[in-house]
Protein backbone atom coordinates (compact mmCIF):
# COMPACT_ATOMS: atom_id res chain seq x y z
CA UNK A 1 0.00 0.00 0.00
CA UNK A 2 1.47 3.35 -0.99
CA UNK A 3 1.66 6.51 1.06
CA UNK A 4 -0.23 9.38 -0.52
CA UNK A 5 -0.22 13.00 0.59
CA UNK A 6 -2.71 15.34 -1.05
CA UNK A 7 -2.74 19.09 -0.46
CA UNK A 8 -1.58 18.44 3.08
CA UNK A 9 -1.37 21.49 5.32
CA UNK A 10 -0.47 22.10 8.95
CA UNK A 11 -0.44 25.21 11.09
CA UNK A 12 -0.05 25.54 14.82
CA UNK A 13 -2.71 27.80 16.29
CA UNK A 14 -3.02 31.08 14.38
CA UNK A 15 0.60 31.11 13.21
CA UNK A 16 1.86 30.95 9.65
CA UNK A 17 1.42 27.51 8.07
CA UNK A 18 4.29 25.12 8.68
CA UNK A 19 3.25 22.86 5.82
CA UNK A 20 1.18 24.02 2.89
CA UNK A 21 -0.16 21.99 -0.03
CA UNK A 22 2.26 19.10 0.29
CA UNK A 23 1.75 16.51 -2.45
CA UNK A 24 3.67 13.27 -2.70
CA UNK A 25 3.19 9.61 -3.48
CA UNK A 26 5.53 7.01 -2.08
CA UNK A 27 5.37 3.52 -3.52
CA UNK A 28 5.56 0.35 -1.44
CA UNK A 29 9.13 -0.70 -0.79
CA UNK A 30 10.49 2.64 -1.91
CA UNK A 31 13.28 4.49 -0.07
CA UNK A 32 12.54 8.21 -0.15
CA UNK A 33 14.82 10.87 1.27
CA UNK A 34 12.97 13.97 2.43
CA UNK A 35 15.40 16.85 2.27
CA UNK A 36 15.07 20.35 3.62
CA UNK A 37 16.79 23.07 5.61
CA UNK A 38 16.43 23.02 9.36
CA UNK A 39 13.05 24.32 10.45
CA UNK A 40 11.23 23.58 7.21
CA UNK A 41 8.66 21.29 8.77
CA UNK A 42 10.28 17.97 7.85
CA UNK A 43 9.81 16.59 11.33
CA UNK A 44 6.24 17.89 11.47
CA UNK A 45 5.48 16.09 8.22
CA UNK A 46 6.98 12.91 9.61
CA UNK A 47 4.98 13.27 12.84
CA UNK A 48 1.82 13.59 10.76
CA UNK A 49 2.71 10.45 8.83
CA UNK A 50 3.30 8.68 12.14
CA UNK A 51 -0.04 9.82 13.52
CA UNK A 52 1.59 11.84 16.32
CA UNK A 53 0.05 15.03 14.94
CA UNK A 54 -3.05 15.78 12.90
CA UNK A 55 -2.90 17.72 9.64
CA UNK A 56 -5.04 20.87 9.56
CA UNK A 57 -6.01 20.43 5.91
CA UNK A 58 -5.68 18.03 3.03
CA UNK A 59 -5.85 14.28 2.82
CA UNK A 60 -3.44 11.60 3.90
CA UNK A 61 -3.31 7.95 3.06
CA UNK A 62 -1.04 5.73 5.15
CA UNK A 63 -1.04 2.00 5.86
CA UNK A 64 -3.76 1.23 8.37
CA UNK A 65 -1.40 -0.51 10.79
CA UNK A 66 0.51 2.74 11.24
CA UNK A 67 4.20 3.31 10.93
CA UNK A 68 7.40 2.47 12.75
CA UNK A 69 9.38 5.50 13.81
CA UNK A 70 13.04 6.13 14.48
CA UNK A 71 13.94 9.34 16.29
CA UNK A 72 16.94 11.61 15.97
CA UNK A 73 18.33 10.59 19.32
CA UNK A 74 17.83 6.93 19.96
CA UNK A 75 14.99 7.54 22.49
CA UNK A 76 15.67 4.18 24.09
CA UNK A 77 14.23 3.74 27.55
CA UNK A 78 17.17 4.10 29.95
CA UNK A 79 15.71 1.73 32.55
CA UNK A 80 15.69 -1.20 30.12
CA UNK A 81 18.53 -3.14 28.55
CA UNK A 82 18.95 -3.06 24.77
CA UNK A 83 17.21 -6.42 24.55
CA UNK A 84 14.35 -5.39 26.84
CA UNK A 85 13.81 -2.23 24.80
CA UNK A 86 13.26 -4.38 21.72
CA UNK A 87 11.12 -6.86 23.62
CA UNK A 88 8.91 -4.05 24.90
CA UNK A 89 8.34 -2.90 21.31
CA UNK A 90 7.44 -6.46 20.34
CA UNK A 91 5.04 -6.73 23.26
CA UNK A 92 3.34 -3.39 22.64
CA UNK A 93 3.01 -4.11 18.92
CA UNK A 94 1.25 -7.34 19.81
CA UNK A 95 -2.12 -5.99 20.90
CA UNK A 96 -3.81 -9.37 20.43
CA UNK A 97 -1.35 -11.05 22.82
CA UNK A 98 -0.58 -13.67 20.19
CA UNK A 99 3.10 -14.09 21.08
CA UNK A 100 4.73 -15.70 24.07
CA UNK A 101 7.56 -14.23 26.11
CA UNK A 102 9.94 -16.85 24.74
CA UNK A 103 9.06 -16.14 21.12
CA UNK A 104 9.56 -12.44 21.72
CA UNK A 105 12.96 -13.09 23.28
CA UNK A 106 13.97 -15.14 20.26
CA UNK A 107 12.75 -12.44 17.88
CA UNK A 108 14.64 -9.76 19.86
CA UNK A 109 17.82 -11.79 19.53
CA UNK A 110 17.28 -12.08 15.77
CA UNK A 111 16.85 -8.34 15.49
CA UNK A 112 19.98 -7.72 17.56
CA UNK A 113 21.86 -9.99 15.19
CA UNK A 114 20.42 -8.12 12.24
CA UNK A 115 22.03 -4.89 13.49
CA UNK A 116 25.24 -6.75 14.49
CA UNK A 117 24.72 -6.28 18.20
CA UNK A 118 24.12 -9.86 19.28
CA UNK A 119 26.64 -9.53 22.13
CA UNK A 120 25.39 -6.23 23.53
CA UNK A 121 21.80 -7.18 24.34
CA UNK A 122 22.26 -7.01 28.09
CA UNK A 123 23.83 -3.57 28.11
CA UNK A 124 21.88 -0.52 29.09
CA UNK A 125 21.62 2.44 26.73
CA UNK A 126 24.12 4.55 28.68
CA UNK A 127 26.73 1.81 28.30
CA UNK A 128 26.48 1.91 24.51
CA UNK A 129 28.03 4.36 22.05
CA UNK A 130 25.84 6.70 20.02
CA UNK A 131 26.12 4.49 16.94
CA UNK A 132 25.24 1.36 18.89
CA UNK A 133 22.24 3.10 20.45
CA UNK A 134 20.98 4.09 17.01
CA UNK A 135 21.34 0.50 15.84
CA UNK A 136 19.32 -0.70 18.83
CA UNK A 137 16.75 1.97 17.99
CA UNK A 138 16.70 0.70 14.40
CA UNK A 139 16.19 -2.85 15.65
CA UNK A 140 13.38 -1.59 17.88
CA UNK A 141 11.65 0.16 15.00
CA UNK A 142 11.98 -3.03 12.93
CA UNK A 143 10.45 -4.93 15.84
CA UNK A 144 7.21 -3.09 15.19
CA UNK A 145 6.97 -5.01 11.93
CA UNK A 146 5.22 -2.26 10.01
CA UNK A 147 5.63 -1.84 6.29
CA UNK A 148 6.31 1.88 6.65
CA UNK A 149 9.43 3.03 8.49
CA UNK A 150 9.82 6.73 9.23
CA UNK A 151 13.26 8.04 10.16
CA UNK A 152 13.81 11.53 11.54
CA UNK A 153 17.47 12.46 10.97
CA UNK A 154 18.53 9.32 12.80
CA UNK A 155 22.25 9.66 12.06
CA UNK A 156 22.61 13.43 12.43
CA UNK A 157 24.44 13.30 15.76
CA UNK A 158 26.94 10.60 14.81
CA UNK A 159 30.57 10.91 13.74
CA UNK A 160 31.38 10.53 10.05
CA UNK A 161 32.80 6.99 10.18
CA UNK A 162 29.90 5.64 12.19
CA UNK A 163 27.44 7.40 9.90
CA UNK A 164 28.97 5.83 6.78
CA UNK A 165 28.75 2.45 8.45
CA UNK A 166 25.14 2.92 9.39
CA UNK A 167 24.29 4.04 5.86
CA UNK A 168 25.59 0.71 4.59
CA UNK A 169 23.80 -1.12 7.34
CA UNK A 170 20.50 0.64 6.69
CA UNK A 171 20.77 -0.05 2.97
CA UNK A 172 21.42 -3.73 3.67
CA UNK A 173 18.47 -3.96 6.07
CA UNK A 174 16.18 -2.11 3.66
CA UNK A 175 17.06 -4.61 0.93
CA UNK A 176 16.58 -7.56 3.31
CA UNK A 177 13.26 -6.44 4.75
CA UNK A 178 11.67 -4.60 1.82
CA UNK A 179 10.31 -1.79 3.97
CA UNK A 180 9.01 1.50 2.68
CA UNK A 181 11.32 4.08 4.20
CA UNK A 182 10.85 7.83 4.51
CA UNK A 183 14.15 9.25 5.64
CA UNK A 184 14.25 12.87 6.77
CA UNK A 185 17.58 14.66 6.58
CA UNK A 186 19.16 18.05 5.97
CA UNK A 187 22.31 16.44 4.59
CA UNK A 188 22.32 16.32 0.79
CA UNK A 189 25.02 13.66 0.54
CA UNK A 190 23.12 11.45 2.93
CA UNK A 191 19.94 11.89 0.89
CA UNK A 192 21.72 10.94 -2.34
CA UNK A 193 23.56 8.10 -0.67
CA UNK A 194 20.41 6.46 0.67
CA UNK A 195 17.33 7.51 -1.27
CA UNK A 196 15.97 6.14 -4.50
CA UNK A 197 14.23 9.45 -4.74
CA UNK A 198 15.02 12.77 -3.09
CA UNK A 199 12.19 15.18 -2.30
CA UNK A 200 13.14 18.75 -1.53
CA UNK A 201 10.90 20.53 0.96
CA UNK A 202 10.87 24.34 0.88
CA UNK A 203 10.82 26.35 4.09
CA UNK A 204 7.98 28.42 5.53
CA UNK A 205 5.68 27.09 4.31
CA UNK A 206 6.96 23.59 3.72
CA UNK A 207 6.06 22.28 0.29
CA UNK A 208 7.60 19.73 -2.04
CA UNK A 209 9.32 21.99 -4.59
CA UNK A 210 11.60 19.61 -6.44
CA UNK A 211 12.44 15.93 -6.68
CA UNK A 212 15.23 13.87 -8.18
CA UNK A 213 15.54 10.19 -8.96
CA UNK A 214 18.72 8.54 -7.78
CA UNK A 215 19.46 5.83 -10.31
CA UNK A 216 21.71 2.81 -10.13
CA UNK A 217 24.20 4.80 -12.19
CA UNK A 218 24.50 7.36 -9.40
CA UNK A 219 25.27 4.58 -6.97
CA UNK A 220 28.09 3.08 -8.96
CA UNK A 221 29.58 6.19 -10.54
CA UNK A 222 30.99 8.58 -7.95
CA UNK A 223 31.23 11.38 -10.51
CA UNK A 224 27.54 11.20 -11.37
CA UNK A 225 26.62 11.03 -7.68
CA UNK A 226 28.74 14.09 -6.99
CA UNK A 227 27.08 15.94 -9.86
CA UNK A 228 23.63 15.17 -8.50
CA UNK A 229 24.70 16.21 -5.01
CA UNK A 230 25.92 19.50 -6.46
CA UNK A 231 22.67 20.12 -8.28
CA UNK A 232 20.56 19.39 -5.24
CA UNK A 233 22.79 21.45 -2.97
CA UNK A 234 22.45 24.41 -5.32
CA UNK A 235 18.68 24.12 -5.34
CA UNK A 236 18.57 23.80 -1.56
CA UNK A 237 20.74 26.90 -1.11
CA UNK A 238 18.55 28.82 -3.51
CA UNK A 239 15.58 27.81 -1.40
CA UNK A 240 17.26 29.01 1.78
CA UNK A 241 18.48 32.27 0.22
CA UNK A 242 14.90 33.20 -0.62
CA UNK A 243 14.46 33.88 3.08
CA UNK A 244 17.45 36.24 3.34
CA UNK A 245 15.36 39.32 2.62
CA UNK B 1 27.71 35.24 -13.51
CA UNK B 2 29.37 32.61 -15.68
CA UNK B 3 32.30 32.04 -13.32
CA UNK B 4 29.95 31.23 -10.49
CA UNK B 5 28.13 28.71 -12.63
CA UNK B 6 31.20 26.71 -13.55
CA UNK B 7 32.22 26.54 -9.94
CA UNK B 8 28.88 25.13 -8.96
CA UNK B 9 28.71 22.71 -11.85
CA UNK B 10 31.77 20.88 -10.63
CA UNK B 11 30.71 19.01 -7.50
CA UNK B 12 32.75 19.62 -4.38
CA UNK B 13 35.54 17.07 -4.10
CA UNK B 14 34.38 16.12 -0.63
CA UNK B 15 30.98 14.89 -1.79
CA UNK B 16 32.55 12.81 -4.51
CA UNK B 17 34.41 10.99 -1.76
CA UNK B 18 31.57 10.18 0.53
CA UNK B 19 29.32 8.67 -2.10
CA UNK B 20 32.21 6.88 -3.75
CA UNK B 21 31.47 3.17 -3.96
CA UNK B 22 35.13 2.41 -3.29
CA UNK B 23 34.63 3.67 0.23
CA UNK B 24 31.90 1.16 0.94
CA UNK B 25 34.41 -1.69 1.13
CA UNK B 26 33.47 -5.33 1.38
CA UNK B 27 31.03 -6.61 4.00
CA UNK B 28 33.65 -8.42 6.09
CA UNK B 29 35.83 -5.37 6.37
CA UNK B 30 32.81 -3.37 7.44
CA UNK B 31 31.89 -5.90 10.10
CA UNK B 32 35.39 -5.59 11.55
CA UNK B 33 35.29 -1.82 11.35
CA UNK B 34 31.96 -1.82 13.15
CA UNK B 35 33.13 -4.26 15.81
CA UNK B 36 36.23 -2.14 16.33
CA UNK B 37 34.18 1.02 16.81
CA UNK B 38 31.80 -0.74 19.19
CA UNK B 39 34.72 -1.93 21.34
CA UNK B 40 36.36 1.49 21.37
CA UNK B 41 33.23 3.43 22.16
CA UNK B 42 31.35 1.43 24.74
CA UNK B 43 32.15 1.45 28.42
CA UNK B 44 34.26 -1.26 29.95
CA UNK B 45 32.56 -2.82 32.97
CA UNK B 46 34.10 -1.58 36.17
CA UNK B 47 33.60 -3.59 39.37
CA UNK B 48 34.33 -1.88 42.63
CA UNK B 49 35.00 -3.69 45.91
CA UNK B 50 33.72 -2.49 49.29
CA UNK B 51 34.25 1.22 49.53
CA UNK B 52 35.53 1.64 53.08
CA UNK B 53 35.26 5.42 53.06
CA UNK B 54 31.49 4.88 52.92
CA UNK B 55 31.68 3.13 56.32
CA UNK B 56 34.59 4.86 58.02
CA UNK B 57 33.66 8.48 57.30
CA UNK B 58 30.19 8.36 58.90
CA UNK B 59 31.62 6.49 61.91
CA UNK B 60 34.36 9.10 62.27
CA UNK B 61 31.78 11.89 62.06
CA UNK B 62 29.74 10.19 64.80
CA UNK B 63 32.79 9.79 67.05
CA UNK B 64 33.65 13.47 66.63
CA UNK B 65 30.13 14.52 67.60
CA UNK B 66 30.02 12.27 70.68
CA UNK B 67 33.43 13.53 71.80
CA UNK B 68 32.27 17.14 71.41
CA UNK B 69 29.17 16.30 73.43
CA UNK B 70 31.24 14.66 76.19
CA UNK B 71 33.64 17.63 76.21
CA UNK B 72 30.77 20.10 76.60
CA UNK B 73 29.24 18.09 79.45
CA UNK B 74 32.58 17.75 81.23
CA UNK B 75 32.94 21.55 81.24
CA UNK B 76 30.02 21.47 83.72
CA UNK B 77 28.04 24.53 82.62
CA UNK B 78 24.74 22.79 83.30
CA UNK B 79 23.43 20.37 85.89
CA UNK B 80 24.08 16.77 84.96
CA UNK B 81 20.39 15.80 85.20
CA UNK B 82 19.49 18.55 82.70
CA UNK B 83 22.27 17.79 80.23
CA UNK B 84 23.35 14.18 80.62
CA UNK B 85 26.58 13.03 78.97
CA UNK B 86 26.91 10.28 76.38
CA UNK B 87 27.79 7.75 79.07
CA UNK B 88 24.67 8.58 81.15
CA UNK B 89 22.45 8.16 78.13
CA UNK B 90 24.19 4.93 77.20
CA UNK B 91 23.67 3.69 80.76
CA UNK B 92 19.99 4.63 80.66
CA UNK B 93 19.70 2.87 77.29
CA UNK B 94 21.12 -0.24 78.98
CA UNK B 95 18.61 0.01 81.81
CA UNK B 96 15.71 0.41 79.36
CA UNK B 97 17.07 -2.53 77.35
CA UNK B 98 17.19 -4.62 80.52
CA UNK B 99 13.56 -3.80 81.21
CA UNK B 100 12.73 -4.68 77.60
CA UNK B 101 11.15 -1.25 77.21
CA UNK B 102 13.29 0.09 74.40
CA UNK B 103 12.89 -3.06 72.31
CA UNK B 104 9.15 -2.95 72.78
CA UNK B 105 8.98 0.73 71.87
CA UNK B 106 11.14 0.39 68.78
CA UNK B 107 9.24 -2.70 67.63
CA UNK B 108 5.80 -1.15 68.16
CA UNK B 109 6.68 2.08 66.40
CA UNK B 110 8.57 0.46 63.55
CA UNK B 111 5.74 -1.96 62.89
CA UNK B 112 3.20 0.85 62.79
CA UNK B 113 5.43 3.08 60.72
CA UNK B 114 6.08 0.37 58.14
CA UNK B 115 2.46 -0.79 57.95
CA UNK B 116 1.21 2.81 57.71
CA UNK B 117 3.79 3.56 55.05
CA UNK B 118 2.91 0.50 52.98
CA UNK B 119 -0.80 1.33 53.11
CA UNK B 120 0.08 4.87 52.00
CA UNK B 121 2.09 3.53 49.05
CA UNK B 122 -0.77 1.30 47.95
CA UNK B 123 -3.27 4.15 48.20
CA UNK B 124 -1.06 6.94 46.82
CA UNK B 125 0.47 5.24 43.77
CA UNK B 126 -2.68 4.75 41.69
CA UNK B 127 -4.00 8.13 42.83
CA UNK B 128 -0.73 9.80 41.82
CA UNK B 129 -0.68 8.13 38.40
CA UNK B 130 -4.30 9.07 37.82
CA UNK B 131 -3.72 12.68 38.81
CA UNK B 132 -0.57 12.93 36.72
CA UNK B 133 -2.23 11.48 33.63
CA UNK B 134 -5.70 13.03 33.68
CA UNK B 135 -5.58 16.78 33.24
CA UNK B 136 -8.98 17.78 34.74
CA UNK B 137 -8.31 15.69 37.86
CA UNK B 138 -4.85 17.18 38.20
CA UNK B 139 -6.19 20.73 37.86
CA UNK B 140 -8.99 20.03 40.33
CA UNK B 141 -7.12 18.20 43.07
CA UNK B 142 -3.48 19.22 42.53
CA UNK B 143 -3.59 22.34 44.75
CA UNK B 144 -5.41 20.44 47.49
CA UNK B 145 -2.79 17.67 47.50
CA UNK B 146 0.02 20.21 47.65
CA UNK B 147 -1.77 21.96 50.47
CA UNK B 148 -2.20 18.71 52.40
CA UNK B 149 1.53 18.15 52.13
CA UNK B 150 2.22 21.50 53.74
CA UNK B 151 -0.33 20.96 56.50
CA UNK B 152 1.53 19.44 59.47
CA UNK B 153 -0.04 16.06 60.06
CA UNK B 154 0.00 16.70 63.84
CA UNK B 155 -2.93 18.97 63.11
CA UNK B 156 -4.97 15.84 62.46
CA UNK B 157 -4.29 14.35 65.91
CA UNK B 158 -7.16 16.09 67.76
CA UNK B 159 -9.61 15.19 65.00
CA UNK B 160 -8.37 11.62 64.92
CA UNK B 161 -8.73 11.23 68.70
CA UNK B 162 -12.32 12.49 68.50
CA UNK B 163 -13.14 10.12 65.63
CA UNK B 164 -11.19 7.02 66.58
CA UNK B 165 -10.53 7.48 70.32
CA UNK B 166 -7.27 6.27 71.82
CA UNK B 167 -6.83 3.36 69.39
CA UNK B 168 -4.37 2.37 66.70
CA UNK B 169 -6.86 3.86 64.24
CA UNK B 170 -5.84 7.32 65.40
CA UNK B 171 -2.17 6.58 64.86
CA UNK B 172 -2.67 5.12 61.39
CA UNK B 173 -4.96 7.95 60.33
CA UNK B 174 -2.33 10.53 61.20
CA UNK B 175 0.42 8.54 59.49
CA UNK B 176 -1.63 8.17 56.31
CA UNK B 177 -2.54 11.85 56.21
CA UNK B 178 1.16 12.63 56.46
CA UNK B 179 2.53 10.13 53.95
CA UNK B 180 -0.07 9.92 51.18
CA UNK B 181 0.14 13.54 49.94
CA UNK B 182 3.91 13.50 49.75
CA UNK B 183 4.01 10.20 47.86
CA UNK B 184 1.40 11.52 45.41
CA UNK B 185 3.32 14.74 44.96
CA UNK B 186 6.61 12.89 44.44
CA UNK B 187 5.03 10.70 41.78
CA UNK B 188 3.42 13.67 40.03
CA UNK B 189 6.66 15.64 39.92
CA UNK B 190 8.45 12.51 38.70
CA UNK B 191 5.91 12.22 35.87
CA UNK B 192 6.25 15.94 35.08
CA UNK B 193 9.97 15.51 34.54
CA UNK B 194 9.66 12.72 31.99
CA UNK B 195 11.11 13.78 28.63
CA UNK B 196 8.06 14.23 26.33
CA UNK B 197 9.75 12.02 23.78
CA UNK B 198 9.15 8.90 25.90
CA UNK B 199 5.41 9.41 25.46
CA UNK B 200 5.85 9.84 21.70
CA UNK B 201 7.85 6.62 21.61
CA UNK B 202 5.12 4.90 23.58
CA UNK B 203 2.45 6.16 21.18
CA UNK B 204 4.47 5.13 18.13
CA UNK B 205 5.09 1.69 19.65
CA UNK B 206 1.34 1.31 20.06
CA UNK B 207 0.93 1.41 23.84
CA UNK B 208 -2.63 1.76 25.13
CA UNK B 209 -3.42 3.98 28.14
CA UNK B 210 -2.78 1.32 30.75
CA UNK B 211 0.43 0.09 29.12
CA UNK B 212 1.56 3.69 28.79
CA UNK B 213 0.97 4.31 32.50
CA UNK B 214 2.48 1.08 33.84
CA UNK B 215 5.24 0.28 31.36
CA UNK B 216 6.43 3.71 30.32
CA UNK B 217 5.27 6.50 32.63
CA UNK B 218 5.79 4.71 35.95
CA UNK B 219 9.31 3.38 35.23
CA UNK B 220 10.31 6.68 33.64
CA UNK B 221 9.10 8.54 36.73
CA UNK B 222 10.79 6.12 39.12
CA UNK B 223 13.57 8.47 40.33
CA UNK B 224 10.99 11.13 41.28
CA UNK B 225 8.66 8.49 42.66
CA UNK B 226 11.44 7.11 44.85
CA UNK B 227 12.10 10.64 46.11
CA UNK B 228 8.41 10.82 46.99
CA UNK B 229 8.58 7.46 48.76
CA UNK B 230 11.55 8.61 50.83
CA UNK B 231 9.73 11.75 51.81
CA UNK B 232 6.59 9.73 52.40
CA UNK B 233 8.48 7.50 54.82
CA UNK B 234 9.93 10.54 56.59
CA UNK B 235 6.44 11.98 56.94
CA UNK B 236 5.09 8.63 58.18
CA UNK B 237 7.76 8.39 60.82
CA UNK B 238 7.42 11.98 61.99
CA UNK B 239 3.63 11.86 62.08
CA UNK B 240 3.82 8.62 64.00
CA UNK B 241 6.06 10.13 66.66
CA UNK B 242 3.81 13.17 66.96
CA UNK B 243 0.74 10.96 67.30
CA UNK B 244 2.39 8.73 69.90
CA UNK B 245 3.52 11.68 72.00
CA UNK B 246 0.08 13.27 72.04
CA UNK B 247 -2.18 10.22 72.14
CA UNK B 248 -1.12 8.09 75.07
CA UNK B 249 -3.14 5.40 76.81
CA UNK B 250 -6.26 3.56 75.72
CA UNK B 251 -5.51 0.62 73.46
CA UNK B 252 -2.56 2.46 71.91
CA UNK B 253 0.56 0.37 72.45
CA UNK B 254 3.85 1.62 73.87
CA UNK B 255 5.92 3.20 71.12
CA UNK B 256 8.99 5.41 70.97
CA UNK B 257 6.84 8.52 71.18
CA UNK B 258 5.22 7.13 74.32
CA UNK B 259 8.68 6.47 75.77
CA UNK B 260 9.64 10.04 75.01
CA UNK B 261 6.53 11.36 76.71
CA UNK B 262 7.11 9.11 79.72
CA UNK B 263 10.63 10.55 80.05
CA UNK B 264 9.18 14.07 80.01
CA UNK B 265 6.60 13.24 82.70
CA UNK B 266 9.28 11.74 84.92
CA UNK B 267 11.67 14.62 84.13
CA UNK B 268 14.16 11.92 83.21
CA UNK B 269 16.42 13.61 80.69
CA UNK B 270 18.47 10.46 80.04
CA UNK B 271 15.34 8.57 78.95
CA UNK B 272 14.30 11.49 76.74
CA UNK B 273 17.72 11.55 75.10
CA UNK B 274 17.75 7.77 74.74
CA UNK B 275 14.35 7.88 73.02
CA UNK B 276 15.43 10.70 70.69
CA UNK B 277 18.55 8.77 69.74
CA UNK B 278 16.50 5.62 69.11
CA UNK B 279 14.09 7.56 66.84
CA UNK B 280 17.06 9.02 64.97
CA UNK B 281 18.75 5.63 64.69
CA UNK B 282 15.67 4.02 63.16
CA UNK B 283 15.50 6.84 60.60
CA UNK B 284 19.17 6.46 59.67
CA UNK B 285 19.00 2.66 59.46
CA UNK B 286 15.94 2.69 57.19
CA UNK B 287 17.67 5.18 54.91
CA UNK B 288 20.94 3.22 54.85
CA UNK B 289 19.49 -0.28 54.58
CA UNK B 290 16.41 0.30 52.45
CA UNK B 291 16.36 3.50 50.43
CA UNK B 292 20.05 4.13 49.75
CA UNK B 293 20.71 0.75 48.07
CA UNK B 294 17.54 1.00 45.96
CA UNK B 295 18.39 4.54 44.92
CA UNK B 296 22.00 3.72 44.09
CA UNK B 297 20.94 0.78 41.98
CA UNK B 298 18.27 2.79 40.20
CA UNK B 299 20.61 5.65 39.33
CA UNK B 300 23.45 3.35 38.39
CA UNK B 301 21.35 1.36 35.95
CA UNK B 302 20.30 4.54 34.20
CA UNK B 303 23.84 5.88 34.09
CA UNK B 304 22.99 8.80 36.38
CA UNK B 305 25.54 8.09 39.11
CA UNK B 306 28.72 9.24 37.36
CA UNK B 307 30.14 12.32 39.06
CA UNK B 308 27.70 12.28 41.96
CA UNK B 309 29.04 12.40 45.51
CA UNK B 310 26.82 9.58 46.72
Amino acid sequence: MPVVLEHLGKRFGDGAPVLDDVNATIAKGEFVALLGASGCGKSTLLNILAGLEEPTSGALEVPSDGAAFMFQDSALFPWLTARANIELALQLADAAKATTRASRAARAQELLELVHLAGAGDKRPHELSGGMRQRVALARSLAQDRQLLLMDEPFAALDAITRDLLHDELERIWKETGRTIVFVTHNVREAVRLGQRVLLLSSRPGRVVAEWDVTEEHRTDAGRAGELTGTITRRLREEIRRHAN
Amino acid sequence: MPTDDTRLAAPPAESRHITSPSLKGNPDELRDLEAGLDKLQSDAVRKAGIDWSRVLLPVAALVVLVLAWQFYVSLGFKRRDLVPGPLDVLGQMGVLWGEGKIQEAVWTSLQRGVVGFLISVVVATPLGLLLAQVRPLRRAFGPLISGLQVLPSVAWVPAAIIWFGLTDGTVYFVVLMGAIPSIINGLISGVDQIPPQYRSVGTVLGANRLQMALQIILPAALPGYLGGLKQGWAFSWRSLMAAEIIAVGGSIGFGLGSLLDQGRILSDMSTVMAAILAILAVGILIELLVFAPIERRLLQRRGLLAGSTR
